[in-house]
């Protein structure tokens, strides 16, 4: 299984790499960085032909910090080889949306893919140490690509994004210290640490910690503000990034080391408060909130990056409701839709950023409505209607899979929520229908008093380009194919719930796990 | 005692000493008429050799020896600390080597080097008399440091206020000090604190324990004795100025860390404060607590670099003094391990801003704008020491963080009474990643002002000494266990 441990190094010395090739040769440096993006992808593949369904398999382990107990340890399970893949796929298909960038190419590929190398880094660590270190790497980069190549706002989206991440990480940080000086301070290991029975007061409030501390990064509400504005003034590459791994991360954190670390921190404290009587219900709550806020807000926006901005909030909100579940439907259903909504939030925000924006150069849903892009532009317009037809949950798609089984999870679990959560699918949709309609299939001729700029209308547009057309092709034939065959994942994703980490959460109160 | 053992235990001391009076010798009798540039280079390099003598000498020949009932201890760990200490010297050594502000080059060079022999001689002693007259020794070499650049009223000014609160800090550490000894009737540390742990809360001890640690704290720039640190750090030359940052913060917190742990930590907890800490304890957590609080907010207001790296070292006090009040092995290890990571990094972030500074003019943020594209490497290195100070992986800031933390909470288990103090570093640590990442703002982001084009020359010795400075402070992030074995292996054996 090695090969895994070499998507991480193949990034890093890409990025290495990328920084001493000429700086006058744009198509060199691109050229290698999907090479490199390819290559990630290829272990990551390979490693999942590899693996036997339910296991936990190292990757490499050796001794780091032996004084502190601290280990180099990587491993995958199901759930990291399905956030692996997704890493893999977002990456080349970012490279191919950034064929453009023609600024300061070089530190833009190697910023990019040490972002790369740091969210593959976190998936693979099974040393919670070594998963922060990681987790750490990749803020920085996320800081620099979006204040140098961003648009609107960059520096204030771009530090706006890198404080509420590292307030997050402060957060994890905290509690992390807490454990690991509890347990004795001999090993950081995550199945050691899970075996550790920690205090149940201590449980009750590392748990909130840690996992609002990875949640700030997964868009919950009300921590989520970063996400808008950090992906509007995100170039496309990023924004993709973002939405489509990075949000991943805190989701990923909050499974992988809130939830198996202190799982009785899940239950109830014993007295309700407005009807709340644990943190499993306050944190499904937010999810909900976050579910049909993102979706509301989304409605209303002009900006056609903010409405995929806020879809995101909306989308991550079903991963943390499938978590808070804690049934297998929901919890196979929250990792599913979190490689589902990497793949779709990828595609919407590249036919937005890149296949839109970067052509027209203005956002605004009421100037788009007047250029008739559907026959400007219609292969992004095909794409785009794919893309809604996978936002908007309908089947066929990897979005109907995931968010259907989230929902059936959430019905066993809470169903007074699963019926708001219902609303907000419904909001979805006609989200979804009005940014189509606007941008693409608004038949209303501009009016030159809303169009400042009409003359935009009869300007030449360039047609889409190859690397434009393989990229978004790569993500619709993912999400179709998760859809279609949704097992394809959840056979990886479902065995991996039955390992010894997830002992202390089918205790939990409330689990229904059969 | 004889003579030969006294010095072969103060051997690395005295090559210092010699080796500030060959520069002194050198620049008096055989190079009057030599160009400066050429002066300063061969008195750099008599400098180096001394120092690389001195840290060769206890390569070679580690040693355990008590002299006179501890006025002078040599253990494995004050060598690390004074090889931490050559190491800072030389690399200050070498970034003044390119510096014009003075003609006086000899005497400049040797009072780094009699500073340093001043910092060895303080890491060393366990007797309060022999502390203090090496702090003294210490601190009178930097108050002229910091005045040396006469051609400039800031520099004056700065040294004015190192002058006066420094000489300040003395006085309260000399009189807490003469408190201790009245109780004790011994310089010994470890004879004081058996005084200390017999004499209970008698209101005396606490004084004399609450003055000693006002005196250290000025000297560490802890708030709200700090108030001589940004002036420094801004108007001193800049040498002298990454000198004070780095080196007298290493012997300034080991022997911070020496005095509490050796002389106060058998101190009964006091009932009446609500930790149930004691009284030492108590004061040094007020002192943490308002450094890391009023650092790191007033760093975010600077538009200066020194500025704000003055700031954020005051910050940077309040997370080291959390390791001086966690005692045990680990605690002292890390103290250890973060303050000398720490002084790398500034000493390096000294460096860069020397070299833009010499070229721009200025240090305010604005010149640092385009520094990626003037001087990519300068840019690099510039990049590392900031993040490291900000306490992002994989750097040594980082770890040092994490390792210093989870001693002090390791520290006051089972309760976790010092989880507040933490918790509030931490989150405090986040807040200064907003001031760190306005400077990389300014270096990667920002384009250089057109109007202000300048050819911009990066000296290559003090590159590549900047290059193998960020080099090490990422090799001592990603590989701690190499400093941390030579740190925890041997305090245990000192007992510490």
């Amino acid at each position: 299984m090695s090969i895994l441990a070499w998507t991480i190094y193949l990034s890093f010395i890409g990025a290495g790499v990328l920084l001493l090739l000429p700086k006058d040769e744009p198509r060199l440096v691109r050229g290698f960085a999907l090479v490199t993006a390819l290559a990630g992808l290829a272990c990551a593949f390979c490693g999942t032909l590899r693996f036997h369904p339910g296991a936990i398999a190292t990757v490499a382990r050796t001794r780091w910090i032996p004084s502190l107990g601290i280990e180099y340890y990587l491993a995958v399970d199901g759930i990291s080889l399905t956030l692996l893949l997704l890493t893999g796929l977002a990456a080349v298909a970012g490279i191919l949306f950034s064929w453009n960038i023609e600024t300061r190419t070089n530190e833009f590929f190697a910023f990019y893919l040490s972002l790369i190398g740091g969210v593959y880094g976190v998936f693979l660590s099974f040393d919670v140490f070594l998963l922060f270190v990681f987790y750490e790497i990749a803020i920085i980069p996320k800081y620099f690509i979006i204040a140098i190549w961003g648009s609107t706002r960059r520096e204030y989206g771009a530090m706006k994004l890198a404080l509420y991440s590292f307030a997050g990480s402060a957060m994890v940080l905290v509690g992390l210290i807490a454990a690991f000086v509890l347990s004795g301070a001999k090993s950081m290991s995550l199945l050691e640490l899970a075996k550790f029975p920690f205090p149940h007061s201590f449980q009750l409030w590392a748990f909130p910690l840690v996992f609002v501390g990875f949640g700030i990064l997964a868009g919950l509400w009300p921590f989520h503000t970063w996400a808008p504005t950090g992906h509007v003034a995100a170039p496309t590459a990023a924004s993709m990034l973002l939405a489509g791994v990075v949000m991943k991360l805190g989701a990923y954190g909050c499974l992988r080391v809130a939830m198996t670390l202190f799982p009785q921190g899940l239950d109830p404290w014993g007295w309700t408060v407005l009807g709340l009587g644990s943190w499993r219900d306050v944190l499904s709550l937010l999810a909900v909130i976050g579910i049909v806020y993102g979706a509301t807000v989304a409605l209303v926006q002009r900006d056609f990056k903010f409405v995929i901005g806020y879809s995101s909030v909306s989308h991550m909100g079903f991963v943390l409701l499938g978590l808070m579940t804690l049934n297998p439907f929901g919890l196979m259903g929250s990792v599913l839709q979190m490689f589902s909504h990497g793949v779709i939030a990828g595609l919407l925000f590249a036919v937005v950023g890149r296949m839109v924006y970067d052509r027209t150069h203005t956002r605004e849903l009421a100037q788009l409505e007047g250029m008739s892009l559907n026959t400007a532009l219609p292969f992004a317009a095909a794409t785009f209607t794919l893309a809604s037809i996978a936002s908007m949950g309908l089947p066929g798609f990897s979005g109907f899979v995931a968010e259907l089984q989230v929902l059936v999870g959430a019905w066993h679990a809470y169903p007074a929520l699963s019926i708001l959560t219902g609303v907000g699918v419904l909001i979805g949709i006609a989200y979804s229908l009005r940014a189509l309609l606007k941008a693409f299939f608004s038949d209303q001729p501009a009016s030159d008093q809303t169009v400042p700029n009409s003359g935009l209308q009869h300007l030449e547009l360039s047609p889409i380009s190859t690397p434009e057309r393989i990229g978004a092709t790569i993500l619709v034939l993912a999400s179709l194919l998760i859809g279609l065959y949704p097992r394809l994942l959840l056979d990886l994703i479902g065995p991996s719930f039955g390992s010894p980490l997830f002992d202390g959460l089918r205790k939990c109160v409330g689990s229904s796990w059969s | 005692m004889n003579y030969v053992e006294l010095l072969s235990a103060a051997a690395p001391e005295t090559m210092v000493v010699l080796a500030a009076f060959a520069v002194l010798a050198v620049g008096l009798f055989a190079m009057r008429d030599v160009e400066p540039a050429i002066r300063r280079l061969i008195e750099v390099m008599i400098g180096c050799v001394g120092c690389t003598a001195a840290i060769g000498w206890m390569v070679a020949l580690p040693q355990h020896t008590d002299l006179l009932g501890g006025i002078f201890v040599v253990d494995s760990v004050i060598q690390v600390v004074k090889i931490a200490l050559l190491t800072l010297t030389i690399l200050a050594l070498l970034i003044s080597q390119d510096s014009d502000f003075t003609k006086h080059v000899g005497e400049y060079f040797a009072l780094i080097l009699m500073a340093a022999a001043g910092m060895m001689f303080l890491v060393s002693s366990e007797d309060i008399l022999f502390i203090f007259v090496s702090l003294e020794l210490t601190s009178l070499c930097l108050y002229v440091l910091a005045a040396f650049n006469k051609g400039q009223e800031q520099s004056a000014e700065a040294a004015i206020k190192y002058f006066l609160f420094g000489g300040m800090s003395a006085a309260f550490t000399l009189f807490g000090l003469s408190l201790l000894y009245g109780l004790a009737h011994s310089t010994n540390l470890a004879e004081i604190a058996v005084a200390v742990r017999s004499a209970g809360l008698d209101p005396l001890v606490v004084l004399g324990i609450v003055m000693t640690l006002v005196g250290f704290g000025f000297k560490v720039a802890a708030a709200p004795f700090h108030l001589w640190a940004p002036d420094v750090y801004q108007g001193a030359p800049l040498p002298s100025a990454a000198f004070i940052a780095s080196g007298s913060k290493v012997a300034g917190f080991f022997i911070t860390a020496r005095v509490v742990s050796t002389g106060f930590a058998g101190q009964l907890p006091n009932q009446a404060l609500p930790a149930g800490w004691p009284v030492w304890a108590s004061l040094l957590a007020i002192l943490a607590a308002v450094s890391m609080v009023l650092g790191n907010f007033a760093a975010i207001v600077q538009t200066r670099v020194r500025r704000l790296l003055a700031y954020s070292a005051i910050a940077h006090a309040g997370y080291m003094l959390l390791g001086v009040i966690a005692q045990g092995t680990p605690a002292t290890a890390s103290l250890v391990y973060y303050v000398i990571t720490y002084a790398l990094t500034t000493l390096g972030a000294f460096g860069v801003v020397a070299i833009v500074q010499q070229q721009t003019g200025d240090d305010r943020l604005t010149d640092f704008a385009g520094l990626a594209r003037r001087s990519p490497g300068l840019a690099v290195c510039m990049m590392v020491f900031i993040l490291s100070l900000a306490g992002i992986p994989p750097l040594a800031g980082f770890f040092g963080k994490f390792y210093i933390f989870s001693a002090v909470l390791q520290g006051s288990a089972p309760g976790m009474k010092a989880l507040w103090l933490v918790a509030m570093a931490v989150a405090l640590s986040a807040v200064s990643l907003y001031y760190y990442l306005q400077v990389l703002k300014q270096i990667f982001v920002v384009p250089a002002s057109a109007e202000k084009e300048i050819h911009f020359r990066t000296p290559l010795l003090q590159q590549v000494v900047l290059a193998v400075v960020a080099l090490t402070v990422i090799v001592l992030g990603c590989a701690p266990e190499w400093l941390i074995h030579r740190l925890t292996g041997v305090t245990a054996v000192a007992g510490l």
